[in-house]
């Protein structure tokens, strides 16, 4: 794998406001993406994401900073011009084409000779599985076939990069779940570059090879999935990823002093834990970490019991915090609700972050 | 079950809403007072009778004289040549005005607005009089051509207002679909814009047309002897004597204006 | 590879994918610019020229004569006094056309309510009929009026019965019909614009929380069909301002509006200059009415479409 296929090089962008104010959406952002990999853009709405991807589909145009894709620069060239296409998030089909046609269009602007239109065509049809659909109108499709229908359209260009801005959030769960394993699917089967914006975490982690989780315009952090789940750089990573309590401490002797009077040993947190001598420090702690022991170290009292079905979500009150306990919803004594009971952080993952 | 009470208390006065009083009878009385001059013009054509309120007897006599009449004719195939011409040139002005707009700046949009809107603002006998004195000045004779020219100024408003309409309604992504799959502006123009313009082109052609056809006042001005449009020739008819001829141009102008509506209510459905 | 870091191009040199260069729009304004804006314009520089001594056009010498002559007449013995021929053609115009537009307002609101409130297959077939006048020349609909209001017509004949007399045409009265039947789809039509996107569910709740039916109509319905009632009042006023067939095919003449004395001066009476003056009085009372319209518009933060 060549680890410098798409450089990101310093890309600012900043947007003029109606009100005359001015927003940075992307703040001398670098990155570097490997050839074949399923990278994925991860933020809330507003952070930068989609301006990035639409800077390399060359749908924004950067202030500053260079775009390069296999050593040469794209950043100055118009759209149409880049070797990379694009699955918008409204889809974005033609409505007076058909799907067939649709998926031609791109290939007919290349002078790519009929023959070869007809069966790429039908080739990218049978990739996302709409074979039969070739002759329906766009607004006869469904909202999942549309979306097949662009990404489809996007393949038969065989672009080096494919651009895909949260494709797939306007479809409901169960579909959404489907098209997540087929995407990856296609992408493991071309072997071509993704580039995935998302703001759904959830997605970002089952699909992803590495994430860039953004803040602002600018990446907090660059990893993979268990990395970004297991080591949050800070405490803002840690609450986008997966769910997490966030407890402020003071550092004491051989521990950190948590609300209700409770201490963590240092010896509990996860090894790479960068404690300071002395001060606050901010402990995260995923709920699926918590386990009930009969001496534990944070004590709090029941205030609620919420059956999930796969699990059992005990929320604690831990002096003026409230900290959640999920637990396997089998094999588990359920604590009642206005019980006294103990907490216990397992395997040393609870950790510190920056706040 | 006082849930279903509501719900039916609501539905009740919904009704009221609907009939309010005087409504019903004054929508009637607008439809009547609308249509009466038209069905009585209509009917009066086929009087037998010189004089036009004498109801005599039924009769296709006037529609004879209409097409008997040669300078009908060439009324007519004047005012089907200025409008058909007028209609084609405003049109393709008014596309290329709609999307050069988009990208405009103020200060030019500013005057282009201007320009466009006067037409549809200022008094027509003021633009009419003031085409006259424009086409002595340059020394564009009255007739055909100055019709033409002065038809396409006043059109390109009436065309450009369902192509403007539907662009600012039109969704800006699958532009940058096509720009992304590899269409330049040119081929984008010609791929996706214009097709998905149509509908609207056509609707605003066959405004222009239709603005064209009546027109009566810049055309009395700026026509001249040599190019008189049916209705300067009708406005001429009515003016000089009453004769039920001019029933039954208007009947048959009322037939026209009617297929042509029904026509292109037939074609814009096929196309859905 | 390392290279050299150079800025970008910036957006507004490339605009975005499907909106095409401004210059697509130079020809349609240019050649605007000269069958519109030079009329105007020549308009404009008549009004302050010389009537030439004989025959058409104008005397290429400046004078404000034009100007003081549609209020102050020159006796034969040299004395001024005031004339008010033109103010009372002005004052006719405008009243004519208050007249229409307060006449079709009363007779729209109605009509448009009651269209909205049908079902959407009756709905479709009443706003056709409404649209269907529009594309009928104007000439004829004036022709057919005259014919209906004409002392022989039908509404003569049917009064004639109770032996009521019945002589307007020619007269202010015709005028004034001729205009409110003309221009009344233009009334009926924006308001209805408005009326059917309005949500009648308000009305329901308005109804659900307390409000009487006069109450919901004067609070609920009428401020939501405000933009459809100014719209149409522009597109009514301003055109009847400027009308020249009702006045002449219906008042016969007698009742001459603003654009009739214009069309005589360019045409009969020969006298170009004075006729410009009198439209770009005209202009200058529409332009006018169209801001008095804009400001009303705007301080409630709506938008005036004219048509």
């Amino acid at each position: 794998m060549n680890e410098k296929y798409l450089e990101i090089r310093n890309i600012t962008k900043v947007f003029q406001t109606p009100e005359g104010g001015e927003v940075r959406a992307l703040d001398d952002v670098s990155l570097d993406i490997a050839s074949g990999e399923f990278f994925i853009l991860l933020g809330p709405s507003g952070c930068g994401k989609t301006t990035l991807l639409r800077s390399i589909a060359g749908l924004e145009y950067p202030d500053s900073g260079e775009i390069v894709l296999q050593g040469e620069r794209i950043d100055d060239k118009p759209p149409y011009e880049r070797p990379v296409n694009t699955v918008f998030q409204s889809y974005a089909l033609f409505p007076h084409m058909t799907v067939s046609a649709n998926i031609a269009f791109g290939l007919e602007m290349e002078n790519v000779d009929k023959a070869q239109v007809s069966a790429r065509v039908t080739e990218a049809l049978a990739q996302v599985r709409l074979e039969g659909y070739e002759n329906r109108m766009p607004s006869q499709l469904s909202g999942g076939q549309q979306q097949r229908v662009a990404l489809a359209r996007a393949l038969a260009k065989k672009p080096k990069v494919l651009l895909l801005d949260e494709p797939l959030s306007a479809l409901d769960l169960k579909l959404r779940r489907g098209m997540q394993v087929e995407l990856k699917r296609l992408q493991r089967e071309t072997g071509i570059t993704f580039v995935f914006v998302t703001h759904d975490q959830e997605e970002a982690m089952s699909m992803g090879d590495r994430i860039a989780v953004f803040s602002e315009g600018k990446i907090v952090q660059l990893d993979t999935p268990v990395e970004v789940y297991r080591r949050p750089v800070n405490a803002y990573v840690a609450d986008f990823i997966g769910e997490t309590n966030l407890i402020k401490g003071t550092v004491v002797a051989g521990g950190i002093s948590l609300p209700g009077g409770n201490i963590l040993p240092t010896d509990q947190l996860a090894a790479d834990s960068v404690i300071p001598a002395s001060g606050e420090v901010t402990v995260a702690i995923r709920p699926e970490d918590l386990v009930l022991a009969t001496n534990g170290m944070i004590s709090g009292t029941v205030r609620d019991v919420i059956f999930t079905g796969d699990s059992v979500r005990v929320h604690v009150a831990v002096g003026d915090v409230e900290v959640i306990a999920s637990l396997a919803s089998y094999g588990t004594q359920i604590p009642e609700q206005g019980s006294k009971v103990t907490l216990n952080p397992e395997h040393r993952a609870a950790r510190t972050v920056a706040s | 079950m006082s849930h279903t009470n509501t719900a039916s208390r609501k539905r009740g006065k919904l009704v009221n809403l609907r009939n309010f009083p005087g409504f019903n009878p004054a929508a009637w009385f607008v439809l009547f007072f609308l249509y009466s001059p038209l069905v009585y013009v209509v009917i009066y054509s086929f009087n037998s009778s010189r004089i036009g309120a004498v109801w005599e007897s039924f009769s296709v006599k006037w529609y004879g004289k209409v097409f008997e009449n040669t300078d009908i004719q060439r009324a007519l195939k004047n005012s089907l040549q200025v409008g058909f011409v007028a209609t084609v040139l405003s049109t393709l002005l008014a596309v290329m005005a709609a999307l050069g707009l988009l990208r405009m700046q103020r200060a030019g949009k500013a005057v282009a607005m201007a320009l466009i809107g006067a037409p549809l603002i200022i008094a027509e006998i003021v633009l009419a009089v003031g085409t006259l004195g424009l086409f002595i000045a340059v020394g564009v004779p009255l007739g055909k051509i100055g019709l033409m020219v002065a038809h396409t100024a006043f059109c390109i408003p009436f065309a450009l207002l369902p192509i403007r309409a539907r662009l600012s309604q039109l969704d800006m992504a699958p532009f940058e679909a096509a720009s992304d799959l590899g269409a330049n502006e040119r081929q984008i123009l010609r791929r996706i814009t214009l097709p998905l313009l149509a509908p609207a082109i056509f609707a605003g052609a066959l405004l222009a047309f239709a603005i064209s056809i009546d027109d009566f006042i810049t055309s009395f001005f700026v026509a001249g002897p040599g190019a008189t449009t049916l209705p300067v020739y009708i406005f001429g008819m009515i003016r000089s004597t009453v004769t039920p001829e001019v029933n039954a141009i208007s009947t048959l102008l009322l037939l026209f204006s009617g297929s042509v509506l029904i026509g292109s209510y037939l074609i814009q459905r096929k196309r859905r | 590879m390392t290279a050299v870091t150079t800025p970008p191009k910036k957006q507004a040199q490339r605009g975005r994918p499907g909106q095409s260069s401004p210059k697509l729009a130079y020809l349609p304004i240019i050649f605007l610019a000269f069958a519109i804006g030079i009329p105007l314009l020549i308009i404009v520089v008549y009004s302050f020229l010389e009537k030439p001594s004989q025959g058409t056009g104008v005397k290429w010498v400046f004078t404000l004569e034009n100007y003081k002559a549609l209020f102050i007449q020159e006796k034969l013995d040299g004395t001024t006094a005031l004339d008010t021929r033109y103010i009372k053609v002005l004052w006719t115009s405008f009243y004519y056309s208050v007249v229409t537009t307060v006449v079709t307002l009363v007779l729209s609101v109605p009509v448009a309510m009651w269209i909205a409130t049908r079902d959407a297959k009756k709905r479709n077939l009443l706003v056709a009929l409404v649209t269907l006048p529009f594309w009928i020349s104007i000439l004829i609909r004036t022709y057919g009026m005259r014919q209906i209001v004409a002392d022989e017509g039908p509404i003569g004949k049917f009064l004639g019965i109770f032996n009521i007399e019945w002589s307007i045409l020619y007269a202010p009265p015709a005028t004034i019909l001729g205009l409110i039947y003309v221009f009344l789809p233009f009334m009926i039509l924006p308001i209805y614009a408005s009326a059917e996107r309005f949500d009648f569910r308000l009305a329901e709740a308005a109804y659900d929380l307390g409000a009487k039916r006069m109450t919901v109509v004067r609070r609920i319905i009428l401020p939501s069909i405000r933009p459809g009632v100014i719209s149409g009042i522009a597109l009514v006023f301003i055109p009847a301002l400027g009308s020249f067939l009702q006045s002449d095919m219906l008042g016969g003449g007698k009742t001459n509006m603003v654009a009739n004395v214009i069309a005589n001066n360019f045409g009969q009476a020969r006298n170009w200059p004075f006729g410009s003056a009198l439209a770009v009085l005209l202009i200058v009372l529409t332009l006018l009415f169209v801001l008095i319209m804009q400001g009303a518009a705007q301080r409630r933060g709506e938008k005036v479409e004219l048509v």
